[in-house]
């Protein structure tokens, strides 16, 4: 069982939203079982800052050893700051996937309501594996 | 349902991420790939390569058999010894690369890739007909074992008293190790010193165990087909399936000198070959080093950076730990060297022309 943080909200596509309950600024990141299934992640490409986008638009993507998978937007609004140090170092988000490995921070517009809870989220990860 | 080897349980104890491999349940990695393959550039790794097809060909005419089944000059290759030999269609289609190993004057071992061995054991049975010789597929008796690695021969030796610094690169002595049947053999895909122990499956286990314990104190881990992927492309060897197939002969593939016209009688693919055989392929097989750090993947075409036409199609891609920089294998058409990039995903990433292999142990 990897960790899921209660805090946190979800989307299907294993990334992981902090900051949805208190406001404005929500950060994002992959998650733990999305870590562990890429792998040792070498490449990391983000949204640039000042970027709009729309939830479920294809903002950057995640590279590991065997495979490549897109990084989405898992709300609307703009993008405010993406996480340089990650960039450089790209085993940050298997090292730290809830911490230094977050991708990037969205000025949210709109609302955040399709997101999963953790229970959910959970939920459909046990499904999954 | 993928089938498991006889190490299955002791890879579901380490924690291993396990994934279908030719049909195989084959352990992906253990913890960090990266960390494995480095394991094996500069200490050792432990290898279950039990997918791996064994089929014996034995008999007073095994090796006039095999002269015409495949493509290299087996009745020349002394007991004891191996060779890097392929098997091609009438067509001169590769069909499989395979390690042919002489253990006695009439005793041959053939070993396969997983994704082939069925196939090639009906193919050596068929064209073994007309001799005096007999085709045994023994690959669900076997299990497969690879330490590889500069330190490799020392946590070997702890385990055996066979003569390993006799044991030349491509020779195989059977043997005991940790109390069990062995054929040591040092060969290896990885593009270091290392061996392979071809040996029962019910002695996988405990030999896994033992060579586990002895190797603890150089550094061994255990390594899985991801590290194993980019050890052998960082090596520059060829994987059936991606730089190897039907569509190609051996020549294609750069490999024209495994192909031994030399050999007395007929074999099968001579005809289709040997009009080939100083013909120029339109396409070479190159090494690609990214200038970027986007990685060229199996199938993303090669283009010409300045008018972006196709010019080629990466076989093999995988960010390199040795170069630290993503590399490649590609078909490209012949004589272009500069001005290439790799169409990643709709993108023209610049990548540079090198010689293989990427990597070259320090002897």
């Amino acid at each position: 069982m990897t960790s899921i943080p209660d805090e946190l909200h979800y989307t299907k596509e294993h990334e992981w939203v902090a900051g949805v309950d208190d406001g404005l600024t929500l950060t994002v990141g992959i998650t733990a079982y999305a870590a562990e299934a890429l792998g040792d992640v070498v490449y990391v490409q983000l949204p640039e800052v000042g970027t709009t986008v729309a939830a479920g638009d294809s903002v950057g993507e995640v590279e590991s050893t065997k495979s490549v998978s897109d990084v989405y937007a898992p709300v609307g609004g703009e993008v405010i700051e993406v996480n340089a140090a990650v960039v450089d170092d790209p085993s940050l988000v298997n090292g730290d996937p809830y911490g230094e490995g977050w991708l990037f921070r969205v000025r949210l517009e709109g609302d955040a309501d399709d997101l999963l809870s953790a229970e959910e989220y959970a939920a459909l990860t046990s499904g999954e594996s | 349902m993928s089938r498991p080897t006889p190490l299955r349980g002791v890879h579901e104890a380490l924690g291993a991420t396990l994934t279908d491999f030719a049909g195989w349940l084959m352990p992906l990695r253990y913890g960090s790939e990266s960390a494995e393959h480095n394991a094996v550039r500069q200490a050792a790794g432990l290898f279950d390569l039990s997918h791996m097809g064994e089929i014996f060909v034995t008999g007073p005419q095994a090796a006039e058999a095999l002269d015409y089944a495949l493509v290299g000059h087996l009745s020349a290759l002394e007991p004891g010894r191996a060779r890097y030999t392929m098997i091609v269609n009438a067509e001169g289609g590769v069909l499989d690369d395979l390690i042919v190993y002489r253990l006695a004057p009439e005793e041959f071992m053939v070993v396969a890739n997983a994704s082939n061995y069925p196939m090639v054991a009906a193919q050596l049975t068929e064209r073994a007909k007309a001799f005096d010789a007999v085709v045994d597929d023994r690959s669900d008796r076997y299990a497969l074992i690879a330490v590889q690695g500069p330190r490799s021969q020392e946590i070997l030796a702890a385990l055996t008293d066979a003569d390993l610094d006799g044991l030349k690169y491509y020779a195989g002595l059977p043997a005991t190790v940790a109390g069990r049947r062995a054929l040591i053999a040092r060969t290896g895909y990885t593009g270091e010193d290392g061996f392979e122990l071809f040996i029962a499956g019910d002695d996988a286990e405990p030999l896994w165990a033992a060579l586990t314990e002895a190797g603890e104190p150089y550094g061994l881990r255990p390594a899985g087909l991801s590290a194993r992927d980019t050890l052998r492309l960082e090596a520059g060897m060829p994987l059936y399936g991606n730089e190897l197939s039907a569509a190609l002969t051996p020549f294609d593939a750069g490999l024209g000198r495994v192909v031994r016209f030399d050999k007395p009688g007929d074999f099968v693919g001579r005809a289709a070959l040997e009009p080939l055989k100083d013909v120029p392929p339109s396409r070479r097989l190159v090494g690609l080093v990214a200038t970027g750090r986007r990685v060229p993947r199996h199938g993303y075409p090669v283009v010409a950076a300045g008018d972006g036409a196709v010019v080629g199609e990466v076989t093999s891609g995988a960010p390199s730990q040795s170069l630290g920089k993503p590399i490649a294998m590609a078909y490209v058409d012949t004589g272009l060297t500069e001005g290439l990039a790799v169409d990643i995903r709709g993108s023209h990433e610049p990548v540079e022309v090198v010689d293989l292999p990427f990597y070259r142990r320090k002897k």
